[in-house]
């Protein structure tokens, strides 16, 4: 019963889908107030009958109904309840049906929250984002229904593929999706712009918030899939430039620089046409990532589906999604006159800067990525692109930004001094050499890695410029300062930390890569390996029983000198049900530092292949994305970025005539 | 589909495991040439795996390529010769970072080509707007806003500006 009203709802949110579509559209040509008023409550229905259909799958799964061919297939009765429910989405139907529940609820926050709105906008936003719904909810029920039947029902399920049994899942894609989808909202009102060949400085208002939600969750999304890598694929890589990695990193780097030209079109009304392209671009690097993924073209570490006929119909979509808004780019772009002048050294001029060099090296990524399909495709050569190719390219290109990112904020709008600005952050700049001359003598590494060090600490010098500018700290007068920094502006703090908190990630990538240090021995119990300082005494193993699996665990005391710091259990732990066969790697803190074990195989004579690794500062990596999610937030919560946000202390509206 | 049906197949032999690669059996005496064998792996794709170099997979194809490469080594190769002769053996694909050639040119030459590019447009932009003096930019354009829209435009910009 449970899979039969998940797959009716799923049909009717499709009706609501279509019937989206088309009535608020049509209602916004003939101007009637009446017919653009149902993508309100369609809107918000479609994702209550998603919402439910949903639940009923996450139902089937947690009472393991096996007579449900999609549980079944990625299911065990005897998986803890976490992986019960997260294996609803660790699959190709449900993940998709996910993609569609985030769609919807995105569709049903624009209609309750957009009161604000212009009324005809507003119903061509939802009636596009009904045309992304509808389309999807039928390529699910289609070519990929989750609710179909089993008869006889088995009694037992396969289990879901050991890899993705892990809290990192339990989170990762959801994140991942809520950034991805989020990016609709963009996608629909830069279309909605398009159809109405309008727009002014208000609409970046109102598209930057959403803009910045789905970019807080991208980071978010994409740091915990590197860090999830990092921990469970058991050799300490923390980012592959796997297809599928550049799949959601694409959209990233177009969200941050959409994120950036929208700031221009909102302050300073330039930049119109150029945002609408990266909200629209934005959008379709997430539909390509989609395609790439659930397709199964680039089979990796994380595409477990691989089924031409989705292929093709999410082919088929996005030539429809993006050769469509891109059309209509080309069509009606050239109605919308570009307005606000600047000099090319101004603050607009450094955002566009900014602009051209996330886009490059977004680009370099996309190119690189489907190179080697186009040219197998094309001449039936195979090449690999890899990531020797990606740090050799991407690598100078982010640090060329970098390099420029303090001068951003402390250009003025319009016409900016940038000599000026340089004597400003002479003491950045000077801070950042000595660090880099330290690093040099001291580590006497590559010159590269004091280089990046240097660029890092400039990035973060002159973030705390700009902070000790604005609230004076920079002239003494303590009070006044804090009194200062608690009056500045959120979206200013977000900025700050946003900047800063790149240079963070990028001292934890310079120290995990450039100074890591490895040992691999095999071992027997007794023996002990020394790195960087520590000592690991192989104690033993025992073997441990989990709910649906068995670990095999060593165990290993550190010892720093004499002192013992603590102990550290790798463990291979296999899945009888798939009869597979994982490595926990072990993993100790260390400050931002980490000590990691993994285990190899158990040779002939008895000694245990053992991998050892300490990775300095490799924690500042994913601290660093936390900062940029923190200053993202801390811009979101700032009441300016929302046009008409309520305001405090004002009475109640005055009541509108029924529409 | 012929590409497709080779990607399926192949991705039915990839371990299940992501355990320790490099085998403590296969390392060399000498730590130089140790270090440049592990420089070469990260270099080389497993053909049978999916986006791995042969010193992230444990796969028993990649042991047996760093062991060749390891071999290659110890018989007094050097680096290019001994990427020279697994392309030999296995062709371009088993190179992570193609070689420069016309087949790879766009690959190559696209992220400076759109850098330069893109900063000579803008450069030409800006000196044509330069030149063309001064638009008005406070009058909206793409049609003119209805008195309606103009009050509520009023009202939704008025909290801020800076």
């Amino acid at each position: 019963m449970t899979p039969e009203l998940g797959h009716y709802a799923l049909v009717l949110a499709l009706a609501l889908g279509v019937i989206q579509s088309c009535v608020p559209f049509y209602g916004a040509q003939r101007n009637d107030p009446m017919l653009m008023g149902t993508a309100v409550p369609t809107a918000v229905a479609q994702f209550v009958f998603i919402g439910i259909s949903f639940a009923a799958l996450t139902a089937c799964y947690v009472n393991s109904d096996f007579s449900v061919v999609n549980v079944f297939e990625n299911s065990h009765s005897l998986k803890p309840l976490i992986y019960k429910i997260s294996g609803v989405w660790g699959n190709h139907e449900g993940s998709m049906l996910l993609w569609v529940l985030i769609l919807a609820l995105f569709g049903a926050l624009v209609a309750l929250f957009g009161g604000n709105l212009p009324l005809t906008l507003k119903a061509h936003v939802l009636a596009v984002q009904a045309w992304i719904a509808a389309a999807f909810i039928l390529f699910i029920l289609t070519t990929s229904n989750p609710f179909l039947r089993l008869a006889p029902a088995p009694a037992e399920g396969r289990d879901l593929n050991p890899l993705l049994q892990d809290p990192g899942l339990a989170i990762h894609p959801p994140l991942l999706y809520v950034g991805y989808v989020g990016l609709s909202i963009s996608f629909s009102f830069a279309t909605a712009a398009l159809i109405e060949g309008r727009i002014d400085a208000a609409w970046a208002r109102w598209v930057r918030p959403w803009t910045l939600l789905a970019w807080i969750f991208l980071t978010l999304g994409i740091s915990m899939g590197s860090y999830w890598a990092y921990y469970t694929l058991g050799w300490g890589g923390w980012w592959f430039w796997d297809p599928v990695e550049n799949a959601s990193f694409m959209p990233w780097l177009i969200a941050t620089a959409l994120l950036h030209s929208a700031v221009v079109m909102e302050k300073r009304n330039a930049l119109k046409i150029w945002t609408i392209l990266l909200a629209i671009l934005a959008f379709s690097l997430s539909l390509i990532g989609t395609f790439l993924v659930r397709s199964g073209v680039l089979t990796s570490v994380h595409a477990f589906a691989t089924d031409p006929t989705r292929g093709v119909f999410i082919l088929a979509l996005l030539v429809l999604f993006i050769g469509g808004a891109l059309a209509l780019f080309a069509w009606r772009a050239p109605l919308l006159k570009q307005g606000g002048l600047f000099a090319p050294m101004s603050r607009e001029g450094a955002l566009v800067l900014n602009n051209l060099f996330l886009v490059t090296a977004c680009m370099t990524v996309f190119v690189g990525t489907l190179y080697p399909l186009a040219l197998e495709a094309l001449t039936g050569e195979r090449i690999s692109v890899g990531p020797p190719f990606f740090n050799a390219t991407f690598g100078p290109l982010f640090l060329m930004l970098l390099l420029a990112v303090p001068f951003g904020p402390l250009l003025a709008w319009k016409r900016g001094d940038l000599p000026g600005v340089a004597q400003r952050l002479m003491a950045a700049a000077g801070v950042a050499l000595v660090v880099m001359a330290i690093t040099f003598a001291i580590l006497r590494g590559p010159v590269l890695a004091p280089l990046a060090i240097g660029i890092a600490v400039f990035v973060i010098a002159g973030a705390l410029t700009d902070f000790a500018e604005r609230t004076g700290l920079s002239k003494g007068r303590l009070t006044t300062s804090f009194r200062r920094a608690v009056g500045l502006p959120r979206s200013a703090w977000g900025t700050m930390l946003a900047h800063l908190a790149l240079g963070v990630t990028l001292i934890g990538i310079v120290g995990e890569t450039q100074f890591g240090t490895e040992r691999i021995a095999e071992m027997k119990p007794g023996q002990t390996v020394s790195i960087s300082g520590y000592d690991m005494h192989f104690d033993g193993m025992s073997t441990q029983q989990g709910p649906n699996y068995r670990d095999q665990v060593a165990r290993f005391t550190v010892r720093r000198g004499n002192d013992v710091i603590g102990v550290m259990e790798p463990s291979k732990r296999t899945f009888p049900a798939r009869s597979t066969t994982r490595t926990e790697a072990a993993l100790m803190g260390r400050g931002f530092s980490q000590l990691y074990v993994s285990l190899g195989d158990v040779s002939a004579s008895g000694t245990l292949a053992v991998r050892v690794y300490h990775k300095p500062l490799v924690l500042l990596i994913w601290l660093g994305t936390l900062v940029m999610v923190i200053g993202g937030t801390l811009s979101l919560s700032d009441r300016r970025l929302r046009v008409g946000a309520p305001k405090p202390a004002r009475g109640k509206p005055a009541m509108q005539p029924a529409e | 589909m012929r590409w497709l049906r080779l990607l399926v197949i192949l991705l039915l032999f990839i371990p299940a495991s992501h355990a320790v690669a490099v085998q403590p059996d296969e390392i060399l005496a000498d730590p130089a040439k140790e270090a440049r064998a592990r420089e070469l792996s990260k270099q080389l794709r497993c053909m049978v795996c999916q986006n791995q170099s042969i010193d992230d997979s444990d796969a028993p194809l990649a042991r047996d390529l760093r062991i060749l490469v390891r071999e290659r080594l110890q018989a007094g190769d050097s680096n290019s010769q001994v990427l020279d002769f697994l392309v030999q053996r296995y062709g371009e694909f088993v190179l992570l970072r193609p070689r420069l050639h016309w087949r790879t040119a766009l690959l190559w030459l696209a992220p400076p080509v759109l850098l330069i590019g893109g900063g000579l447009v803008l450069f030409l932009l800006a000196r044509r707007r330069g030149r063309s003096g001064a638009i008005d930019t406070t009058t909206p354009q793409g049609g003119a806003l209805t008195a309606d829209e103009e009050r509520r435009l009023a009202g939704l910009m008025k909290p801020d500006d800076r």
